[in-house]
């Protein structure tokens, strides 16, 4: 049967599973959207910001594990997605971008809302592909998919030109696809994870760091399996936590510039280091040169690209770590009385590690009235639901949430990891709420964060969306405050935000609801009643203005060389 | 050190401005790149000259293949392989000058491909050092203008690349 350009388009999304989209329409899109008006088996999401469509269809693909969906007009519309689409290319997220663009006699004329969105995103997308042909569109949309979530998986952008949305052609969706350029590799070598396994059981000191490969690659399972039948202790990144359970006494919690003393500790002083889908980026290591020093090291990774780029690597493991892992299990059943005996061997490690956690636990000071952030995440962990999903914006508020909250399950906790992108966690919790309405979503954002994308408290109240957001008001840009702090001589230039907002007040112009704390007994109750509450409500709390994120490795120090408090 | 790789890739638009980008977004140098369609109409080749240490060329071959459009990299390292660039030369041959040009040129197996009262341009084919060699010996009789092409190489032997 002969469709639109634009119908096929919808018709290769329902294909390929999808049920949700988040989109803006446009002048390029016009025919696009006049197509979905009426067809029923897509749930579309009207942001009210591109960047923020595009940061909500992560936080679906984040929690889900699914591919996210979003969609932009030409030009203003696309570059809006710039952030979006880099914020999900650093994290390895599976995202599928579609933008208008002009028809293709006016491409290359700087027509109206023309931009070379193809040109603007090469870097920061794993593929992108622009539409010549409507008879391209189905095989394309396969293409896209099958390369987002693949391999390494990261964001695709397909650009389709009016004119193509609106040619018709016969519709037919590939039943497979064949890239002859592209082909990752899945199993590791047999030989290699063998060795891995020796290296493994010899070891005296050894520690898994595991980073969100573990969590993309649905690992955590085979993970966790592995580290608690040899007694292995796990660290892992920002973008790990989840992946092992941090009430698990193996567990070493975050490790690098806001790590636990004893998961910075043991990896100085391990003499083998095991990295799990992790990627060695600089705010885990500190200064290279002193990463380690005493490990050999074996890293796993489905990309071949993240091997050797920052660390010597004594063992490469390529493939996917589910696999990986799951083969080196196998392995283990098979090597009878030596897991016995490396228990054995590594027992005084093990309480080597233990006296780390007991002389520096991860800890903060509690204030008789004035609010401390970690006690505000704590009280969250407590009186949330077990199953409950955060997402956080980017600032020292993340770095408490990852350091007091507690992870436990992989895909619970949603954060812009390698770009660091203010404005990612209220739209992201959007997301995943969208595609788990009847879960728990928090937002844990900053009062500087949230105001980058503040607009989508209205996309939440228009479609019912009953996210929590927790606003950590310390008037600060806090994290670069704590620099300046700390090596500025407390100039805190332009990183004072001293406005009365009144976040109650916001919450009810958009029709949500609004609760402040301003001392700590308030708090409790406050996260009570907003739990209590229907629909989307913005939790305040007003907290102790100079509060430090602690430990802290000073940037370009060694991991042992930690500010622990100051 | 100076590497030769050879780079597989699909005939589409777009990839030569993939792989330049690769190159530039990562600070890696591009020495020359010379690309063109192969006996299968549906692969380009390109020959990449570049230069870095071990662990650099390694990341320059991964983050290669890492491109959904590119199909095969092979760095070819020294002996293995054979290139021939060509270059066309315009110099100055006037008087006595031009007897010497021609000398050189037939030296060098070079051929004259336009010639006025004033200048000869020469068409210079062979291993980048023979190319730099010519160079150096018509530079002092007056290079006017100078293109080179840049390597393309290809693996000895009875081994074929497919493509
Ligand atoms: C888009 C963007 N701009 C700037 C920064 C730099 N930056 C990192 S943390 C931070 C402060 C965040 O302040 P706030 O949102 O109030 O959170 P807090 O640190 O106080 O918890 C800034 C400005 C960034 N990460 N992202």
């Amino acid at each position: 049967m002969k469709m639109t350009g634009a119908r096929i388009l919808l018709e290769c999304l329902k294909r390929e599973g999808v049920d949700t989209v988040f989109g803006y329409p446009g002048g390029t899109v016009i025919n696009l959207y006049d197509e979905l008006f009426s067809f029923k088996d897509i749930r579309h999401i009207l942001p009210r910001h591109e960047q923020a469509g595009v940061h909500a269809a992560d936080g679906f693909a984040r929690a889900t594990g699914r591919v996210g969906v979003a969609i932009a007009t030409s030009g203003p519309g696309a570059t809006n997605t710039v952030t979006g689409i880099a914020t999900a290319y650093m994290d390895s997220i599976p995202l599928v971008v579609i933008t208008g663009q002009v028809p293709t006699a006016l491409i290359g004329n700087d027509a109206f809302q023309e931009v070379d969105i193809i040109g603007i995103t090469r870097p920061c997308t794993k593929h992108n592909f622009l539409v010549k042909d409507v008879k391209d569109i189905a095989t394309i949309i396969k293409k896209a998919f099958y390369i987002a979530r693949t391999g390494r998986p990261g964001p695709v952008l397909v650009d389709l030109p009016k004119d193509v949305q609106i040619a018709t052609a016969e519709f037919e969706y590939p039943e497979a696809i064949e890239l002859r350029s592209y082909k990752p590799t899945v199993e590791g070598h047999p030989k290699q994870i063998e060795k891995a396994v020796s290296m493994l059981l010899a070891a005296k000191k050894p520690v898994m760091y595991v980073g969100g490969g573990a969590i993309s690659g649905d690992a955590a399972g085979e993970l966790t399996a592995l580290a608690t039948r040899l007694h292995i202790p796990v660290t892992t990144t920002l973008m790990g936590l989840g992946s092992f359970p941090e009430d698990n006494p193996l567990s070493l919690k975050l490790l690098g510039m806001h790590g636990t003393y004893f998961a910075n500790m043991a990896v100085t002083n391990c003499d083998l280091l095991v990295a799990v889908g992790a990627r060695f980026d600089d705010r885990v290591t500190g200064k290279i040169a002193t990463f380690a020093p005493h490990a050999k090291i074996i890293h796993m990774d489905v990309d071949p690209t993240s091997i050797r780029k920052n660390v010597r690597v004594d063992l490469p493991i390529v493939g996917q770590v589910k696999e990986v892992l799951g083969r080196m299990l196998k392995s283990l059943d098979e090597s009878g009385d030596k897991v016995a005996a490396f228990h054995t061997a590594i027992e005084p490690w093990l309480a080597e590690i233990e006296g780390w956690k007991q002389k520096h636990p991860i800890t903060y000071k509690q204030a008789s009235t004035v609010i401390k952030p970690q006690f505000v995440i704590q009280k969250l962990r407590e009186l949330s639901d077990p199953d409950a999903i955060v997402a956080t914006d980017v600032g020292q508020h993340q770095m408490w949430t990852a350091q007091f909250f507690g992870f436990r399950e992989p895909r619970t906790l949603l954060s812009s990891g390698g770009l660091g992108t203010m404005g990612f966690g209220l739209p992201a919790a959007m997301g995943a709420q969208a595609a788990f309405p009847n879960r728990q979503v928090i937002a844990v954002c900053g009062d500087g964060g949230f105001q980058m994308n503040l607009q989508e408290v209205a996309t939440l109240v228009q479609n019912r969306l009953p996210v929590k957001i927790v606003i950590l008001n310390n008037n600060f840009l806090g994290m670069v405050r704590q620099w300046q702090e700390l090596f500025f001589d407390k100039r805190y230039s332009q990183t004072c935000m001293e406005l009365p907002i009144d976040f109650i007040k916001l919450a009810e112009a958009f029709g949500a609801k609004g609760f402040q704390a301003t001392k700590s007994d308030e708090v409790e109750a406050t996260i009570k009643k907003a739990f209590e509450t229907p629909g989307p409500v913005i939790m305040e709390f007003k907290i102790a203005r100079e509060e430090k994120v602690l430990p802290m490795v000073p940037a370009g120090a060694s991991l042992n060389e930690m500010v622990l408090n100051a | 050190m100076r590497h030769t790789i050879t780079v597989l890739v699909e005939n589409e638009f777009g990839v030569l401005s993939r792989v330049a980008g690769l190159f530039s977004g990562r600070g890696f140098n591009i020495d020359s790149l010379s690309v063109a369609p192969t006996n299968d109409e549906t692969i380009s080749r390109m020959t990449i000259v570049t230069r870095g240490d071990d662990q650099i060329l390694e990341q320059i071959s991964k983050q290669l293949n890492k491109l959904i459009d590119v199909i095969k990299v092979i760095d070819f390292t020294d002996g293995e392989v054979v290139e021939r660039e060509m270059a066309l030369i315009k110099v100055t041959a006037e008087d006595s000058a031009r007897a010497e040009v021609l000398r050189i040129a037939d030296i060098f197996r070079a051929k004259i491909i336009d010639v006025t009262p004033k200048s000869f341009t020469i068409e210079a084919t062979g291993a980048p050092a023979k190319i730099d060699a010519i160079l150096e010996l018509l530079r002092p009789l007056g290079l006017k203008e100078l293109v080179r092409t840049g390597p393309v190489a290809i693996g000895r032997g009875a081994k074929a690349l497919k493509g």
